[in-house]
């Protein structure tokens, strides 16, 4: 047993091969960087798949406007202290419309300056293949997905048509126009990715840590008031607690938990009771205060 | 002990987490149809394991009360049946990939539902797995499927199997039922190679010896299926096997650093040791291992590294290296057992693009030796292979390259087939042995090949071989032939003996060597054109069996249709239109066919046409229903200027 790689190692030797396998199959591939955790991971990875060279490909953000300061600062040292290319892509139309959140919600918002910013950027620059950061465990309709996932010239996604994948061949055979999205951190899971975070020290965007930062209550969720830009609504008080974030996206519609996690083993506690008391097995009262105060620190609304 | 006490501090959670950081991964495989219970057991693990958050678990109780099939209980196969949902809505379902983890090990399990495409799910989830669990239901004991199960597992070079006798409770835990099942798997036959066969009897539905003993089988001493699962030992057969290490990536920052990064297939590699590129035979030492961003000693099966060697020899993506003394097969040939998995059939003859490792080759089918049936293990002829079946085949590459047998080395062992068109993945394949080449000439790869320009033509390529005694009525009938195809819109070109005599064979005489070397050129001709999406009219008499057989295997299959003009020689003497039967009567022509040299009638050609009192236009439309009836033109073809028929 003792020659048989740790599941950390394991992971971590398949997600170099496959980023590997799209540098030297793809004539122009790019790595999308959300700035989060998973992202973070995946660069560390890029980082050491091509060392002593410098990942072979540039990072892309495609930037909605409106995330956190604290992200975009991270983001910016990150790439300084890489010495990695960036290309940060927002939505003409979208920004010369004004799209926000606040006035036209978050589906309408993501649409525009996410979903259509990233085709828009995909096509101006011509990338033949784009890394994601994205896991199987996240979802159940993202159990299925390969690892090389193929995208139509118009960047749509077929289900019917995608190619069985073998062993860790994997075929990166696309037509003019065509392209791949490549996930590299399939089989990870999300305690995959803290413990290796924690076995790396991998640096993070500080909003991941609690901190005392001023929140706001709306529609059940704790908003951060991050700049001027967020008008605070009659009824509505700045608070200051001490919070968190599991996922980071755009500070407006994501949603702060209570924690005092501020180091990466109270995280890690945190997630693990979390774990625990799911071991317990008991089936859970729904009215059960403790049951929704403990689903809020997990985040899920 | 309540867990949660136990992570009071942070000194403890690290000390925890960094204990876990160790444990090892297991990928394992779960088959079995819908009724087997799959979904429970996958449900089961995954509960048990407590990988289910509880808002799932909430939602899971109610969807128990809405959709569940087992009463008040928690249907533990809502968790992993949204797939079924999605079916119904056209999405392909094919291999979804599950997590849970204890202490002692993550597991990836893949499940594989679907009963259609079957075969091409279980292999696509058995070629990364570790183990296999096969589900039997206790009531029914082994079923075809389980062969088929087994066979697959095998040959996708599985070598552990746990035996899940499920629903013990339905059999009333009966240790002599059990007993049975373990006996007749056993007894299965098909040479598998499984190193360790666990059976274990279980219910998943109520959790008996599934993740916690049973108290209700007393007579069962063995491991639950969690435990046999945490524990079982599957060995480390990449890294006691011979060192391979398939060439990713050329790593070169700058002048002063030449690396070559991949992963190890297999083996073991140490800085020092020597390695030897398979293809050119070239050898080196080697110097700095670099793993992530650190020098380390030596790196193991599995790792993902990048190597420096002490000389400058040629090496890039694509080459194999491995120990001097223990080198892989190089190989322009090879056989494999494929598994096919496109609805359009594998064909010999055609050409795919074979990815193995890191090394993309195109490869032409050359013979498929066997069809392998998956649930009887019976060997059968196979003329083409259709979707989900499997074969042994064979195949010639366009380049040398470096493979070892799968059942030595699942890496070098295993590789892909594209479909140059559609870019698909369209088969997978086991390397059996490598083969070699009676000639080591072999053709010239090119990218737009026979399809390609076929399709663009919109037809389908053939050579229409009209064979008969001179003056029988063949250049007559294929030239009525080549006008109504080509008033259909079809690319066409006839090859006339006699026109083909005064240019590219005006060398040759009528001596049987000569005869055989005139068809010889024909027919690589009409090769070449059919390569080129035409459709060929030969008109020869082509007198010998022999000669129309080799045309015949110079093109692909459907390719050649034979045709024999029937016309006996006395009409013809009497028609004689150019005077050949006096003269040969005469004694003035030597050799000729029918008076002084033979004439072998075809004896099954593909079609026969008489012409005695007969039309020519008339033996032309026999040809022309041919061709329709054999999808070689479109049976109501679009025509021009003309009707549809």
């Amino acid at each position: 047993m003792s020659d048989r790689l740790s599941n950390l190692r394991r992971l971590e030797a398949e997600s170099i091969h496959i980023i590997r396998e799209v540098a030297a199959e793809f004539r122009n591939p790019v790595m999308l960087y959300s700035i989060g955790k998973d992202s973070s991971v995946m660069l560390h990875l890029a980082m050491k798949a091509f060392y002593p060279s410098k990942p072979p490909f540039p990072l892309m953000h495609v930037d909605t406007g409106w995330k956190f300061r604290e992200m975009i600062s991270f983001r910016d040292e990150t790439v300084k202290r890489l010495g990695l290319d960036l290309i940060i892509h927002s939505n003409p139309e979208g920004l010369a419309q004004g799209i926000n959140p606040f006035d036209h919600g978050s589906s309408v918002h993501t649409h525009v300056m996410k979903t259509e910013a990233l085709k828009q950027a995909l096509t101006k620059y011509g990338f033949d293949a784009a890394f994601g950061g994205a896991r199987r465990d996240e979802e159940k309709s993202r159990a299925k997905e390969r690892v090389f996932s193929f995208r139509t010239a118009s960047h749509t996604w077929d289900p019917k048509n995608q190619r069985p994948e073998l062993w860790n061949l994997y075929n990166a055979r696309v037509a003019k126009g065509e392209s791949i999205r490549a996930f590299p951190l399939s089989n990870w899971t999300e305690l995959d990715i803290w413990q290796y975070i924690l076995a790396e020290n991998i640096p993070m965007v500080p909003l991941y840590y609690a901190a005392p930062r001023p929140v706001v209550e709306r529609d059940g969720m704790l908003i951060m008031v991050d700049d001027d830009r967020m008008k605070i609504r009659p009824g509505e008080t700045v608070e200051e607690k001490m919070v968190r974030f599991r996922t980071l996206g755009c500070y407006p519609l994501t949603g702060a938990i209570e924690s005092d996690a501020a180091t990466l083993p109270a995280i890690l506690r945190e997630m693990l009771i979390a774990r625990t008391s799911e071991r317990s097995g008991r089936l859970i009262d729904h009215d059960d205060a403790a049951s929704m105060e403990k689903k809020k620190r997990e985040g899920y609304f | 002990m309540d867990f949660t006490d136990h992570l009071a501090s942070e000194e403890v959670v690290l000390d925890y987490i960094r204990a876990q950081q160790n444990k090892d991964q297991l990928r394992f495989l779960t088959c079995g149809s819908v009724d087997d219970g799959k979904s429970t057991l996958i449900g089961r693990l995954l509960y048990d394991t407590k990988l289910i958050f509880e808002d799932q678990l909430a939602a899971l109780e109610r969807d128990s009360r809405r959709h569940g099939t087992v009463g008040e209980d928690i249907d533990l196969a809502l968790l992993v049946d949204g797939l079924e949902a999605e079916r119904e809505q056209g999405i392909t379902i094919d291999v979804a990939y599950r997590f849970f983890a204890t202490d002692k090990r993550k597991f990836i399990v893949a499940d594989t539902p679907g009963h259609e495409q079957y075969t091409r799910n279980m292999a696509t989830g058995a070629s990364t797995a570790d183990l296999a669990v096969l589900l039997v239901d206790a009531r029914h004991g082994l079923m075809t499927q389980t062969r088929r199960h087994a066979f697959i597992a095998s040959l996708l070079g599985i070598r552990h199997i746990v035996l899940a006798v499920n629903k013990i409770d339905l059999v009333d835990f009966s240790q002599e039922r059990f007993d049975e099942i373990e006996r007749d798997f056993a007894a299965l036959g098909g040479n598998f190679r499984f190193e360790t066969v666990v059976a274990v009897p279980m219910s998943a539905r109520y959790g008996d010896n599934v993740t916690s003993r049973s108290g209700r089988m007393p007579w069962y001493q063995g491991p639950t299926l969690l435990e046999h699962l945490e524990t079982v030992d599957v060995g480390e057969k990449e890294t006691a096997a011979e060192f391979r290490f398939p060439v990713q990536w050329v790593n070169r920052p700058n002048l002063d650093f030449r690396g070559y990064s991949g992963t190890l297939a297999s083996g073991l590699v140490t800085v020092g040791s020597n390695v030897t590129v398979a293809a050119s035979g070239k050898s080196s030492t080697v110097t700095r291992i670099v793993n992530g961003f650190s020098d380390v000693d030596s790196a193991k099966a599995g790792e993902a590294v990048t190597l420096v060697l002490r000389d400058e020899i040629d090496i890039s993506r694509g080459d194999v290296l491995s120990r001097s003394d223990e080198r892989p097969a190089v190989a322009d040939s090879l056989s494999a057992h494929v598994i096919w998995m496109a609805d359009a059939a594998l064909l010999p003859g055609r050409s795919y693009l074979l990815k193995i490792g890191t090394r993309t080759v195109t490869a032409t089918l050359t013979a498929l030796a066997h069809k392998i049936n998956v649930n009887t293990f019976e060997e059968a002829p196979a003329e083409t292979l259709a979707l989900n079946e499997i074969a042994l085949a064979e195949f010639s590459l366009s380049a040398p390259i470096a493979l070892d047998p799968y059942r030595a080395n699942r890496t070098t062992g295993s590789f892909i087939l594209i479909d140059r068109m559609s870019n698909a993945t369209v088969g997978a394949g086991m390397v059996v042995k490598a083969e070699r080449r009676a000639s080591n000439i072999h053709w010239q790869a090119l990218d737009v090949d026979k399809e390609a320009r076929a399709e663009s033509l919109r037809q389908k390529p053939a050579v229409l071989w009209f064979t008969g005694l001179s003056g029988s009525g063949k250049s007559t009938i294929a030239s009525i032939v080549e006008k109504k195809l080509h008033l259909e819109g079809r690319h066409t070109y006839v090859l006339d003996g006699d026109n083909i005599r005064h240019g590219l064979n005006k060398d040759l005489g009528f001596s049987d060597a000569d005869r055989v070397e005139n068809i010889r050129r024909v027919a690589e001709v009409s090769r070449l054109f059919v390569d080129a999406g035409l459709i060929v009219l030969v008109s020869f008499i082509s007198p010998f069996r022999t000669e129309r057989q080799m045309a015949r295997e110079l093109l692909g299959e459907g390719e050649f249709v034979e045709i024999f003009v029937d016309t006996p020689i006395d009409e013809c003497r009497k028609r004689d239109p150019k005077g050949l039967y006096a003269k040969a009567d005469a004694g003035q022509i030597a050799n000729f066919t029918g008076i002084d040299s033979p004439y072998e009638a075809p004896e099954t050609p593909e079609l026969q046409v008489a012409t005695v009192g007969r039309d020519p236009e008339a033996a032309a439309e026999d040809v022309l229903n041919h061709l329709r009836r054999a999808g070689i033109i479109a049976a109501n073809g679009y025509v021009f200027g003309g009707e549809g028929i």
